[in-house]
């Protein structure tokens, strides 16, 4: 049985051990691709369709179907159902890439036209949606206290939590707890508003403030926070506490100083994404803090701004004035947030090192 | 060498899972009986207060939504889960969630059959079918737009989706005009667009998670079912997917419950109408994290308090939708070996 | 039933890296074939080119030939997924699939290549675990999920899995790295017993094993870190322990070196 010279002509009868498969051209996808694309922009022009979206959701189906009946006919059902797969993954992929690359886009070049240094000295006093100028400034005063307010309440907290659930726990409270942790993760963001707004600013009746909606941040901080911190120290091996034991050290003084800083650049991850999180929070900023176009800087009394609520009510006038403004803001709140997030990253990357 | 099989993630540990041999560490402190001094006492106690006090705080959300609903509920003249108006600031006060809670039910419905799927090519592609390199970045970008908040999505369905899907959807209506979902008299921000919107919200969120599940399968299944001669979607399918299944799932349901709870996006996109409506391409709907960002401005007591009434509804909801999703990944466990 | 393999100057690379260069040799049907030698020289990556494993780690390519019965595995026109059907591999460490039973681990390749009845897969079950002597022990629980068994279990219920699929030839990549002594005895037996079946090649890093239950052995060895790993000697295993050619085959298989 010599293995053929000549590639091309399978000889089955050779084949004793089945080895062989018939395997379509490397560039008949490219072709069949080539094809649907212009078999649907025919249809476009043709047919009374008026819109492009349909035009890459018409090719996308047509290579579907072109690529299955030419992989059954030459390959067999098995790698016509891979290739299937592979080409709906590829398409799924392509697809979802379209309408969140352009999120970004929009977000960068509508956003970059009102990006000046005015933008981000000036509030919105005296500024009406009719009106060119006005800025940021009274947003990010607003956004900057309540996220820190709201995580110097809530990681402390959120820290003591996962430490009790990891380093005592045991038992029926803890799995309560645990369980609470989770439906706290679910809570709508808009529900941790009204509870502040209910608790808080109705029934305490504080009124309006940063703080209000520092609190409201709270709530959806604290489940995160706890999450990850007690990922983080479940990681911890045991030989680091039975060590700290085995010395006479107290576990309190175990625990704080050498089981939380061992987790400590995990922790820092996960704080740093939850108040990523918050800072593009928008609902329960709403329902809490109100907001205003003035400069306020004292969190605790009065109507706050913050970005995300000054993206909302700039995007719901029909001025472009105001519009423009909207994806400016955007574009800023956007930039922060990648920001945290490569923050976040940074201190994960130093904790896979260790 | 023999030598005892470790039990690491990816082992199928034979002498039960990790957590029957290991102590975890709060049982070591019961064996090692470590001297408990008040300090230690006293910081014992403070994570435990922390801890209780994590308990209180749901149950304060519950007491307050539920004070602040009642007043407004008896009050109610028409039946709260009947009514689809909502006049809640008149007198007499007749509101109900019904147009709401469906509103939000088929916005959430739409991103869901949207969004999983996609997600789930998007987590294959990048775990399975893309070279390493591009997997990395790509894995970063996603998890990247998994933090865009939802107000800038909102906006951008607003300003560039909406006007862009006018062609589809009026497509969709000369097609499938014929069934009732799709048929409508003019087209718009529809429930379809605002459902999309959210859709696009939730992909990466859904994405990113299960990516890190399907992460987590073990190489050692991958190479088990590419050695008994299967295609590359063959593996997917005996060695990713089954073992993926309850964490895609709890990732689905975490997106399910951003999607229902979701407030700015839909209050950007949807004209608020109150009434169930089941043309959904058609200019109408709300939903009832919509409906509280747009109606509580100009609410009076009865008004605020049939809004915060609402948002109990959708907090039941989101919490059963959470507990179904715990159920379902609970009762698979026995059968995920290694991954417990 | 089973198979010949030749190996005509393999070369084995990872991305820009040589793991193994230029490997010549016959694998006799069945026989046990052991592959031994340091870690690193490049013994398991020849094992696993032989039925296109290699290649599934990203960048891993392969030059040379692999013919089996005379037929290139590596020639156009050829197909990895076929291939691995008739070349079956057995791992390191057990890997049943966890989110199946013992009955479905079994069936899984079946499956694949569109067997669906029941009674035929019944049938092939029984036949497969008790070619790999598990059948007494799960006869009454083949529901349960497979990563129940114990460690030596499992492995002989991927042996099963492999078998199952009726391949001519089985690889097997330090089947008893993983397992107690006991557990190594049995599947120890059980290749011994299989070998009148399968063309069977075997990596092991104990060299008792090798004189235990292979026919032939191949040594192979690398210069220093860095280098590619090279074949130095293969004959039958008696002479390779008793009496081999090279030296360093020597000082390797009487413990001086590795």
């Amino acid at each position: 049985m010599s293995t053929a010279t000549a590639p091309e002509p399978v000889v089955t009868g050779e084949d004793r051990l089945n080895l062989r498969g018939q395997t379509l051209p490397r560039w008949t996808p490219l072709a069949v691709a080539a094809g649907s694309v212009v078999l649907a922009l025919l249809i476009y022009f043709v047919t009374p369709v008026d819109s492009e979206i349909q035009i890459v959701l018409m090719a996308a189906i047509l290579f579907l179907i072109a690529m299955s009946a030419a992989s059954t006919v030459v390959e067999g059902a098995r790698r016509a159902r891979d290739r299937f797969a592979t080409t709906l993954v590829y398409t799924a992929f392509l697809l979802a890439l379209i309408p969140l690359v352009a999120v970004l886009v929009s977000v960068i070049s509508k956003g970059a036209k009102r990006l000046d240094l005015d933008f981000f000295t000036h509030s919105m006093n005296n500024i009406g949606a009719r009106d060119a100028g006005g800025g940021i400034y009274h947003a990010i005063i607003g956004t900057v206290e309540q996220v820190v307010i709201a995580s110097a309440i809530a990681v402390p907290f959120g820290l003591l939590v996962a430490i009790y659930l990891v380093e005592y726990g045991q038992g029926r409270i803890s799995r309560v707890i645990s369980f609470f942790v989770d439906v706290l993760t679910g809570l709508p963001s808009i529900i941790a508003g009204l509870f502040v707004l209910s608790f808080w600013v109705l029934a305490l009746g504080f009124g309006f403030s940063g703080f209000a909606g520092a609190l409201a941040l709270v709530v959806l901080m604290i489940p995160t926070v706890v999450r990850s911190s007690e990922e983080m120290l479940k990681l911890v091996p045991n030989e680091l506490r039975e060590a700290g034991y085995a010395l006479g050290v107290a576990k309190w003084r175990t625990i704080l100083k050498v089981v939380v800083p061992t987790a400590l650049p995990g922790i820092v991850t996960g704080v740093m994404l939850a108040v990523a999180r918050v800072s593009g929070e928008t609902a329960p900023v709403l329902l809490t803090v109100f907001g205003t176009n003035l400069i306020n800087s004292n969190p605790f009394s009065g109507e706050q701004s913050s970005l995300p609520l000054y993206i909302y009510s700039q995007a719901g006038q029909p001025q472009q004035f105001a519009i423009d403004r909207a994806w400016a803001a955007a574009l800023v709140l956007i930039i922060i947030i990648m920001l945290l997030n490569l923050i976040a990253r940074l201190f994960a990357g130093r904790n896979r090192l260790k | 060498m023999t030598t005892e099989p470790d039990s690491s993630a990816d082992d199928a540990g034979p002498r039960g899972t990790a957590s029957a041999t290991d102590p975890t560490p709060a049982q070591l402190v019961t064996t090692s009986k470590a001297k408990i001094g008040a300090a230690d006492l006293i910081f014992k106690n403070l994570t435990r207060t922390a801890g209780i006090g994590l308990l209180v705080l749901i149950a304060a959300i519950a007491l307050f939504l539920v004070l602040r609903a009642t007043d407004a509920l008896s009050a109610n003249t028409g039946n709260f889960f009947g009514t689809q108006e909502w006049f809640p600031n008149q007198t007499p006060p007749k509101f109900g969630v019904a147009a709401t809670l469906f509103g939000t039910i088929v916005t959430a419905a739409i991103a869901m059959i949207i969004a999983v799927p996609v997600a789930v090519g998007i987590a294959l592609f990048i775990t399975v079918y893309a070279p390493r390199q591009l997997a990395s970045v790509l894995g970063y970008v996603v998890d990247l737009l998994a933090a865009v908040p939802s107000v800038v999505y909102g906006l951008w369905g607003l300003i560039v989706l909406a006007p862009h899907m006018k062609g589809t959807q009026l497509w969709l209506n000369d097609v499938l005009g014929w069934i009732p979902l799709f048929s409508a008299d003019a087209v718009g921000r529809s429930f379809l667009v605002a459902g999309v919107v959210l859709a696009i919200m939730i992909l990466p969120i859904v994405a990113a998670l299960s990516r890190e599940v399907f992460l987590q399968v073990p190489n050692a299944h991958r190479e088990a079912a590419l050695a008994l001669g299967a295609t590359r979607w063959e593996m997917i399918r005996t060695a990713v997917l089954p073992y993926g299944r309850p964490g895609v799932i709890s990732a689905s349901m975490l997106g399910l419950g951003r999607a229902m709870g979701e407030t700015i996006a839909v209050a950007l996109v949807l004209p608020a109408s109150f009434k169930i409506s089941v043309h959904w391409l058609e200019p109408a709907g709300n939903t009832i994290a919509a409906n509280v960002a747009n109606g509580w401005g100009e609410a009076n007591e009865i008004g605020r308090g049939a809004l915060i009434a609402s948002g109990l509804v959708l907090f039941i909801v989101t919490m059963v939708v959470n507990m179904i999703a715990r159920a379902i990944v609970a009762r698979r466990r026995d059968f995920s070996g290694s991954s417990a | 039933m089973a198979t010949r393999i030749d190996v005509n100057g393999l070369t084995a690379y990872y991305g820009k890296f040589k793991a193994v260069a230029d490997v010549n040799l016959t694998i006799e049907p069945k026989n046990v074939t052991a592959f031994i030698g340091p870690s690193g020289c490049g013994k398991s990556t020849v094992l696993r080119t032989l039925n296109r494993m290699h290649e599934v780690l990203p960048n891993a390519r392969v030059e040379g030939e692999v013919l089996l019965d005379g037929e290139d595995l590596y020639g156009p026109g050829m197909d990895p997924v076929n291939v691995r059907r008739t070349v079956g591999m057995v791992f390191q460490r057990p890997n049943p699939f966890p989110t199946m039973s013992i009955r479905e681990n079994v069936i899984a390749g079946l499956k694949l290549n569109g067997v669906r009845n029941k009674a035929l897969l019944d049938e092939r079950v029984e036949e497969s675990l008790r070619g790999a002597n598990l059948w007494e022990e799960v006869k009454d629980r083949l529901n349960r999920p497979g990563a129940g068994l114990s460690g030596g279990q499992q492995q002989r219920l991927c042996i099963a899995r492999a078998i199952a699929v009726e391949p001519q030839v089985l690889l097997m990549d330090e089947p008893c790295s993983a397992l107690d002594p006991i557990s190594t005895l049995a599947i120890e037996d059980l290749i011994t017993k299989l070998k009148s079946s399968f063309t069977i090649v075997i990596v092991t890093h104990n060299m008792q094993q090798a004189s235990r239950v292979s026919d032939s052995t191949a040594f192979f060895s690398l210069e220093k870190t860095g280098d590619p790993g090279r074949l130095v000697e293969f004959d039958k295993t008696s002479k390779i322990f008793s009496n081999p050619t090279e030296k360093r085959t020597e000082d390797y298989v009487s413990g001086r070196f590795g």
